[in-house]
């Protein structure tokens, strides 16, 4: 086991969860199999282990800095990143017409996943380029993906998303940046993107900005923004690269964590010379990127469950050798001291992290699994189903990891003691990284509105509907399942409670009562997402049960532990959904009902 | 010239072994596996000294159950031409591998073998030794520096006192050792290509070999658990203790 990701715990994700090998049947994998996808694994590992892990902290310590007016990083970001593109990560997924290698996107998100646990901050380079490089591919034209798309499938152009700026964060709808058309078809950008990541650095020839802004006499709101190609570098025709775009730095944002990964303020045309180049539609902006955000938002799940899984496994380690302390029940106090996973209370902590951390994996896996069946599924009605599905819990993929991800590295830290607070052990790093996700890609609160305002009630309700069906037919399996069958009535249970709530908000939503009905849409989040997570603990029980009877140790105990922090969850997680479902159901209004003048 | 490299495939050097209840052995159910270490490096240089131009074709053989073919296909998407897979479920010991490679040599008639310089799992250190002997070859052992010129090689080996370099003459057997190179990683596009390079089964009869263990494996055991230490009073008593108890001055 490498120190920052189980090995088997991928693989039991991929296989043993997701029959991930039956997708090398479609015709788009023929030719693939498992042996494939463990090759492709392990040379993620492998790649993470010796380029990404060993400047994870040198890079926390020494944030970007700016060197003769040139963003400068640590040199071993560049040797990571050009071993990243070497190995074919960037254009794995792509169809062959692209030069990809048309992989699952299940696999490719497992081979993120080792990069994410060794270094997320570095991973973000990729991560946005991966993302930039799919929406390009899905709505960019043949000229464009040519000119754009192909050299950041070879890393040589790296890519970013600009969406935010100084007064547009959470409210997309008040962008500001203006493109006002130019002669040619192109059009000429102006205005200010705030937080923008991967923003300017030297790791590659061009960056490719992927811009939301309106064009002249474009409707006011989100109705009126379009996206555009904004290259920090022309492009000449003959591919070379051209003059600076007139695109300014306007500083460095100085962060708590993920300080790896440079964060910008960028001035668009302050001289009135930067080139946008429009993608599809005028004013499709913000639906071409949220068909592309969709995908990165499970990804910044899965970015968070890999920190909490990579924090578990450090103090799991260091819990078995810390020698601390005597059982309550010991009476000899001149007993040598036990190690302190012995002690019930570190083993909750344990057993908690373990919860979060591989069930918000689950979740983000049969995600990924999700995004390759709406794409593959032998039959539209399933790929249908998929999309739906995929739909109602990317919110989810996003708020849940984001939210128990950062908590369970709260608990690696509690688990190491004083030692966890200091910079000699990774696990505060863990944490200040992790701490990110519940707020960019959309705030954790503004996911939940979606989800809550939106999603919940898809398709007149088919969304959830389908969600509940495919829970059930869990649910019956484990009846079925010495040991599970408690697990299936409480899951059962609190999957009727959730959808009496979803019916008394989406009736106030029905009767114009936005305000009230969305007070509390966090809480929904929060409360959808552990019975989901429960779901997901249900099913990988099931294969543990189904596995156990012919496993020998050390495969017998992973198995077991795996039961185990099922328990754990049933035991003590699902348990919170009842009170937040009685909060949901009388809509409390405390919250909404208080004066900014009272606080 | 043709040079032919033999793949062991071992539990991976990262995964914690586990004694079986039974001590026959140790445990390899759903344990991870991988290309011994040392094989790597074995592959890696060959590929490299056919990227060169002094090789023109790199053949990977491995011995074992199904499953070996894996392992082929790791060196295959290393840069290996193609593989040979001589299927056997039967236990192999040194001994047996190096009659089955002697075999595989008379077939393919390489110039040169290469093979790690031991396996990780049992660290015996003989398979080398042992093909060139049964060939009548030269053998180099833990190369850290292969010189390849017409008709012979020159090695520099890794020896108690420092570096001895030797020069012998082709066909020989070569085992590596960990300082020759850093083996790189399969790439994803290699990977997929290594799907299609051709891996030639054979079987131990077809190769009319006698793999009979000669060794039998009396007990596998944990290494002993490390003792706590203690503190000595004075330098006197950590001498005494030096002296008596561990016995080392
Ligand atoms: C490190 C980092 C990297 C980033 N990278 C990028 C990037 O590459 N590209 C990019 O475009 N953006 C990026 N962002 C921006 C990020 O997406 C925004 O920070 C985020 O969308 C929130 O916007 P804001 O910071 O302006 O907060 P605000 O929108 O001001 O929100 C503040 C708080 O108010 C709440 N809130 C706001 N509006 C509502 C509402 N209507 N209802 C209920 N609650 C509300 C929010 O949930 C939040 O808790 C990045 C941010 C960070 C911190």
């Amino acid at each position: 086991m490498s120190e920052f990701a189980g090995a088997r715990e991928i693989r039991f994700q991929l296989y043993d969860l997701l029959d991930t090998e039956a997708l090398a049947t479609r015709a788009r994998f023929s030719g693939q199999g498992r042996d494939v996808y463990d090759a492709v694994l392990d040379t993620a590992e492998r790649v993470a282990a010796e380029y990404f892990a060993p400047h994870t902290r040198a890079a926390d310590l020494r944030e970007p800095w700016l060197e003769d007016g040139k963003v400068t990083l640590l040199p071993e970001v560049k040797a990571a990143l050009d071993a990243f593109a070497a190995a074919g990560f960037l254009g794995a997924h792509h169809d062959e017409a692209l030069g990809g290698l048309q992989l699952p996107w299940t696999v490719t998100q497992a081979c993120l996943s080792y990069f994410q646990a060794a270094n997320i901050a570095t991973t973000a380079y990729p991560f946005l380029t991966i993302a930039a490089g799919n929406l390009l591919a899905r709505f960019a034209d043949e000229a464009q993906q040519r000119r754009y798309l192909k050299p950041m499938l070879a890393g040589r152009y790296f890519g970013t998303m600009c969406l935010s700026e100084p007064q547009a964060g959470s409210s997309l709808s008040d962008i500001k940046t203006t493109a006002r058309p130019r002669d040619n078809g192109s059009y000429a950008l102006r205005g200010t993107k705030q937080w923008i990541s991967g923003g300017e650095h030297e790791l590659a020839e061009n960056i490719v900005h992927l811009v939301l802004a309106r064009t002249e006499g474009a409707p006011p709101g989100a109705k009126g923004l379009s996206l555009f190609i904004v290259p920090r570098y022309r492009v000449n025709d003959d591919g070379n690269r051209g003059t600076a775009n007139d695109i300014a730095l306007v500083s460095l944002l100085h962060k708590m964590g993920y300080r790896g990964t440079v964060s910008t303020i960028l001035n668009f045309g302050e001289n009135d010379r930067c080139v946008a180049y429009l993608i599809g539609e005028p004013n499709q902006g913000l639906a071409y990127m949220f068909q592309m955000m969709n995908e990165a938002r499970i990804g910044v799940g899965l970015g968070a469950a890999m920190l909490a899984h990579a924090g578990y496994l450090h103090a799991l380690d260091y819990a078995k050798t810390r020698l601390q302390g005597r059982h309550p029940g010991g009476k000899d106090t001149t007993a040598p001291p036990v190690a302190i996973v012995e002690h019930a209370d570190v083993k909750r902590m344990l057993l908690a992290q373990k919860a979060y951390a591989e069930g918000a994996m689950a979740l983000c896996f049969y995600a990924a699994r999700l995004v390759d069946d709406e794409m593959t599924a032998p039959d539209e009605a399933a790929r249908q189903d998929a999309g739906l599905l995929l739909e109602l819990l990317t919110p989810i993929c996003k708020t849940w990891p984001s939210d128990y991800g950062p908590r369970a590295n709260d608990l690696a830290i509690q688990v190491l003691g004083g030692y966890g607070y200091t910079r000699d052990y990774p696990v505060e790093q863990y944490y200040r990284d992790n701490r990110l996700n519940p707020i960019h890609e959309g705030t954790n609160g503004i996911q939940a509105i979606d989800l809550l305002g939106r999603k919940a009630g898809l398709e007149d309700g088919r969304a959830l509907a389908l969600l509940s069906a495919r829970i059930a037919a869990t649910c019956q399996e484990a009846f079925a399942t010495q040991g599970l069958t408690e697990h299936a009535r409480a899951l059962e249970h609190a999957v009727a409670t959730m959808r009496q709530v979803t019916e008394t908000h989406l009736r106030a939503l029905a009767a114009g009562k936005r305000n009230e009905a969305l007070a509390n849409a966090s809480l929904y989040a929060e409360a959808l997402g552990h019975v989901i997570v429960a779901w997901m603990w249900l099913r990988q029980a099931l294969v543990a049960e189904r596995r156990l009877a012919a496993a020998a140790p050390p495969e017998a105990d992973y198995l077991r532990g795996k039961r185990q922090a099922c328990r754990y969850f049933f035991a003590y997680e699902l348990p919170r959904v009842a009170p937040l479902a009685a909060i949901l159901e009388r809509m409390e209004q405390t919250c909404a009902e208080t004066s900014p003048d009272w606080l | 010239m043709k040079i032919l490299v033999a793949i062991k495939r071992t539990i991976d050097a990262n995964v914690k072994i586990r004694v079986k209840a039974d001590q026959t052995g140790v445990e390899t159910a759903n344990v991870k596996m991988a290309m011994n270490p040392f094989c790597e490096i074995a592959i890696e240089e060959a590929v490299r000294l056919r990227e060169a131009g002094t090789a023109s074709e790199v053949v990977a053989v491995s011995a074992g159950p199904a499953h070996v073919q894996e392992t082929l296909r790791t060196a295959l998407a290393m840069g290996a031409d193609r593989a040979v897979h001589v299927e056997t479920e039967a236990e192999l010991q040194s001994l047996g591998v190096a009659k089955i490679l002697k075999a595989v040599v008379e077939q393919e008639t390489p110039t040169l073998v290469l093979l790690g310089k031991q396996a990780i799992d049992d660290d015996s250190s003989q398979t080398g030794q042992m093909l060139a002997a049964l060939m009548g070859w030269p053998q180099a052992t833990f190369a850290s520096k292969i010189v390849l010129a017409e008709g012979e090689a020159d090695v520099t080996r890794e020896v108690d006192g420092g570096l001895e370099t030797i020069r012998i003459k082709l066909p020989a057997v070569i085992t590596v050792d960990l300082r020759l190179n850093e083996p790189r990683y399969a790439s994803l596009p290699n990977i997929m290509k290594a799907k299609k390079k051709p891996i030639d089964v054979k079987t131990v009869d077809e190769l009319a070999v006698d793999v009979a263990p000669r060794l039998k494996i009396l007990k596998v055991e944990e290494p002993p658990k490390r003792q706590a230490g203690v503190k000595v009073e004075s330098v006197a008593a950590l001498v005494e203790k030096l002296r008596n108890e561990a016995k080392v001055i």
